[in-house]
C-alpha cells in the first residue's frame, strides 16, 4: 500500500506488522512519534501487543528481556541518552540470546543539550553484541525494520538487532512509503531458551573462568553466522517485495578511483556529490555503510577512500574511519562531519573529496584546509 | 494452615546451595517457592540469592531462575508478566531481591511496576546491608550498626520502604520474617491470589553480616518481632492487621537491648542512640496500632 509517512512512522508500520507481543518503550525526542504511533496502534485495536509504558530506558530494555526470555517477540525505540542508559542492559540482552529489535534514532549526546544527528550514540553500542545497521530513506527504514525481525529471531543469529535512523534528517522527513504484507517472510518465533516451568533452569546465574569465554564466543560466532542469515533474508525480501538492498550500497563505484563511505542519509547525500563529480571527471564511487555488525568485508582495494564520521572516538578518530582501516590497507582521508546535526550539503561532500588529503583527518568546519 | 506439617513437602530449593551457614535468605526462600508451587519464574537481580544457586552449569533451585542486573528486577518481571499473561499463561512471577537491590538501586524500577499495576509479586529479602559483596551499608541499614561502610555505625535511619510501597497502594503488601515460616507461607499464597502487583518485604537476620552465631537465625529473627524493631503485619486493599505475634509483643516488649546485645554490629552503639531507636519502635509502633484501629 503507498502513503507518505516520515521514518519514525515507517518504523512504527513495520512493528505494526510484525506483531511483536510486549513492547516497551519510554519516550524521548526525536523517537517519541514512533512510541506514540504504535501506543495509537494499540489502543485503538489494530495491534494487539502489550504495550509497557515504562519509567526510564534501562527498564525499557529490562522489559523487553524479561519478555524475550518467555519467547515473546518484543520491540523498543530509543534515542540518543535513552541509548546511553539502557547500555547496561542492551549487554545483558545479547548476552542472553533475545532477539529483541529496537529502532535508535541517532542523536547526538549531552552536553549540551542537543536533539540533532550524530551516530555516536549507537557507536557507542558497538560492542555490546547487537547487530546494527543503518537506513537513509523511509522505505528502508520500513523494509529493514521488518527484516530485523527475521534476521534477530533466526536460530542461527538469536542476537537483537538496532536499526538506525538519522534524527529529524530522516526520523521526521517525509518521503513515499509503499508497505507489503510480510505473511511467512516473518515466522512465528520459536526461542530454543525460551523460560519453560515444566524443565526449569537457570539463566544468566554464576559462570566461572572455565565457562565464561564459551559464551562469549557464542556470540561471536552467532554474530559471524548472522552475514549469512542477513544476506539470505534481504535476498528473500527482495524476491518477494522487490526492493534490494546490502551490506553496503554501492554508487558508481566499479570504476571509481575515490570512494566515499559514510553511513545513514549522509551516505544517500554523497550519491548527489559523486554525479556532480563525475561531470567534473572525478571519478568517484560512493558506498554507505548499512550493516556496520557485523562489519562486512569493503571491495576498497586500490581506491582512496573519503570516510565520513558523524561521530567520534576523541583521543583516536572517526569511529567508522577507524575501522576501515583496521581492515584495508588503503589510504583514507577521514572527515568529521555533521556531528550535532551540523549541516552538511552534497556540495560540502563533493568538496571533501576534491580536496582531500589521504592518510589525514579534517574536523568539517574546524579545520581551514576542508 | 497453623501447623508446619501443612507445609507442602516438596522441595523447590535442593539441597547444596552455597548460602552461609545459618542463611535466613534461603530458608525464608523455600518456604516462598513452597507457597508459590512450581508454576513460578523467580527474578533475581544481584544480591546473595544469585549466588547461592551455584555455578553453571548447576543449579540448586528446582524452578526457573531469571537472573537480571542489580537494577532491573521489577522491569524484567515487568515484561514476563506481561508476556506470560498475553501467552494466556498464570505463571507466577516472583521478583526475589535483597534491600540494596530494592531500597536503593531498584527503587526506580520497582516503583515504576508497581505504579503500572503490573501482575507480579516483589519480595524483599532484608539483610539490612548489602551482604553479597560483603555488608556494606544499603538504604535498610538501620541507624547505629556498624558495616564495612559506616564502620562507626551508620549515622542515617533505615529507609521506610513499606510506606514508600503503601504509597503505591497496591492490592496487597505484607511484613515477614524468616522466623516465622509459616505466617510467610500464609502470606506468599495470599499474595499470589491478587491481581496486580504485591509486596512482602521479609526480615532476613544475617550471621556472618550482623556478626552472631549461626545457630541463632530464627532467634534474631524472634527477638527483631519481640522487641519491636521488626512489626508483622499485612495491609490489603489498605486494611491494616497487624500479626498476632507482634500484637503479642506489643502488650510487653522485650528491651531492645535483648535484641541488640548478640549482634556484634551493634557492639559499640552508644546508649543515646539506642534511646534514639526506642522512640523510633514506639512512635512505628503508635502509627500502626493507629492505622488499624482506623475506620
Amino acid at each position: 500500500m503507498k502513503k507518505i509517512a516520515t521514518g519514525n512512522k515507517a518504523v512504527a508500520e513495520a512493528v505494526k506488522q510484525v506483531v511483536p507481543d510486549v513492547i516497551a518503550a519510554y519516550p524521548i525526542t526525536p523517537q517519541t512519534e514512533v512510541v506514540e504511533q504504535i501506543a495509537e496502534f494499540v489502543s485503538g485495536g489494530e495491534l494487539k501487543s502489550r504495550y509497557i509504558a515504562v519509567e526510564s530506558e534501562h527498564s525499557a530494555m529490562a522489559a523487553c528481556i524479561g519478555a524475550s526470555a518467555t519467547g515473546a517477540r518484543t520491540f523498543t525505540a530509543t534515542s540518543s541518552h535513552g541509548l546511553l542508559y539502557m547500555h547496561e542492559m542492551t549487554n545483558w540482552a545479547a548476552g542472553a540470546r533475545l532477539p529483541v529489535v529496537m529502532a535508535n534514532i541517532n542523536r547526538s549526546l549531552g552536553p549540551g543539550w542537543n536533539i540533532w544527528a550524530e551516530h555516536t550514540d549507537a557507536l557507542q553500542e558497538r560492542d555490546t553484541g547487537w547487530l546494527q545497521v543503518y537506513v537513509s530513506t523511509v522505505q528502508e527504514a520500513y523494509d529493514t525494520t521488518l527484516m530485523a525481525f527475521r534476521v534477530a529471531e533466526h536460530n542461527n543469529v538469536l542476537l537483537p538487532v538496532m536499526v538506525n535512523l538519522d534524527g529529524f534528517l530522516l526520523s521526521h522527513i517525509m518521503q513515499p512509503l509503499d508497505t507489503v504484507e510480510p505473511g511467512d517472510f516473518i515466522p512465528p518465533i520459536k526461542l530454543p531458551h525460551a523460560i519453560d516451568v515444566k524443565n526449569p533452569a537457570g539463566y544468566g546465574g554464576l559462570t566461572g573462568p572455565d565457562q565464561q569465554y564459551r559464551f562469549r564466543w557464542d556470540i561471536e560466532r552467532s554474530m559471524r553466522d548472522s552475514a549469512k542469515v542477513i544476506a539470505e533474508t534481504e535476498r528473500e525480501f527482495s524476491k518477494r517485495f522487490g526492493r534490494k538492498y546490502g551490506f553496503t550500497e554501492d554508487y558508481r563505484c566499479e570504476d571509481a578511483e575515490v570512494i566515499v563511505v559514510a553511513m545513514g542519509t549522509l551516505g544517500k547525500e554523497a550519491e548527489v556529490a559523486i554525479d556532480i563529480l563525475r561531470k567534473e571527471n572525478i571519478r568517484a564511487g560512493s558506498m554507505r555503510l548499512r550493516w556496520l555488525r557485523p562489519f562486512p568485508h569493503l571491495n576498497l582495494k586500490g581506491k582512496q577512500v573519503v570516510v565520513i564520521d558523524r561521530d567520534y572516538s576523541f583521543g583516536r578518530g572517526g569511529i567508522l574511519a577507524t575501522e576501515i582501516m583496521a581492515q584495508t590497507k588503503e589510504e583514507v582521508y577521514s572527515v568529521i562531519a555533521g556531528i550535532g546535526g551540523q549541516e552538511v550539503t552534497y556540495e560540502n561532500v563533493a568538496d571533501f573529496v576534491r580536496n582531500r588529503k589521504m592518510g589525514a583527518e579534517v574536523w568539517f568546519g574546524v579545520n581551514s584546509n576542508v | 494452615m497453623d501447623t508446619i506439617a501443612e507445609i507442602p513437602k516438596a522441595e523447590y530449593l535442593l539441597k547444596c546451595t552455597s548460602a552461609c551457614a545459618g542463611c535466613s535468605d534461603s530458608l525464608a526462600l523455600r518456604y516462598v517457592l513452597k507457597a508459590a508451587g512450581p508454576d513460578t519464574v523467580l527474578v533475581v537481580p544481584a544480591c546473595c540469592t544469585s549466588v547461592i544457586q551455584g555455578i553453571y552449569p548447576n543449579t540448586a533451585f528446582n524452578i526457573p531462575v531469571y537472573n537480571i542486573a542489580f537494577g532491573a528486577a521489577a522491569a524484567c518481571a515487568s515484561g514476563m508478566s506481561n508476556a506470560f499473561r498475553a501467552a494466556g499463561k498464570k505463571t507466577n512471577v516472583i521478583v526475589y531481591a535483597g534491600d540494596g537491590g530494592t531500597l536503593d538501586i531498584g527503587i526506580q524500577s520497582m516503583s515504576g511496576a508497581f505504579e503500572r499495576g503490573t501482575d507480579f509479586l516483589y519480595i524483599c529479602y532484608d539483610n539490612e546491608a548489602y551482604g553479597n559483596t560483603g555488608m556494606q551499608r544499603s538504604g535498610a541499614t538501620p541507624l547505629g550498626a556498624r558495616t564495612t561502610t559506616t564502620p562507626a555505625g551508620k549515622t542515617d535511619f533505615k529507609k521506610d520502604i513499606d510506606a514508600i510501597i503503601a504509597a503505591h497502594d497496591p492490592p496487597y503488601m505484607a511484613t515477614a520474617a524468616a522466623a516465622y515460616p509459616q505466617d510467610l507461607f500464609k502470606k506468599v499464597q495470599k499474595a499470589l491470589t491478587f491481581r496486580g502487583p504485591s509486596f512482602i518485604h521479609v526480615l532476613a537476620p544475617c550471621p556472618p553480616g550482623w556478626r552472631f552465631s549461626t545457630e541463632k537465625t530464627v532467634e534474631m529473627g524472634k527477638l527483631a518481632v519481640k522487641s519491636g524493631m521488626w512489626v508483622l503485619y499485612d495491609r490489603e486493599y489498605g486494611k491494616l492487621t497487624i500479626g498476632a505475634q507482634s500484637k503479642a509483643a506489643m502488650k510487653k516488649l522485650l528491651p531492645l537491648e535483648d535484641y541488640l546485645g548478640p549482634q556484634g554490629r551493634f557492639k559499640s552503639i552508644d546508649p543515646k542512640t539506642v534511646d534514639i531507636l526506642k522512640q523510633r519502635i514506639a512512635k512505628n509502633l503508635a502509627k500502626l496500632t493507629a492505622e488499624e484501629a482506623a475506620p
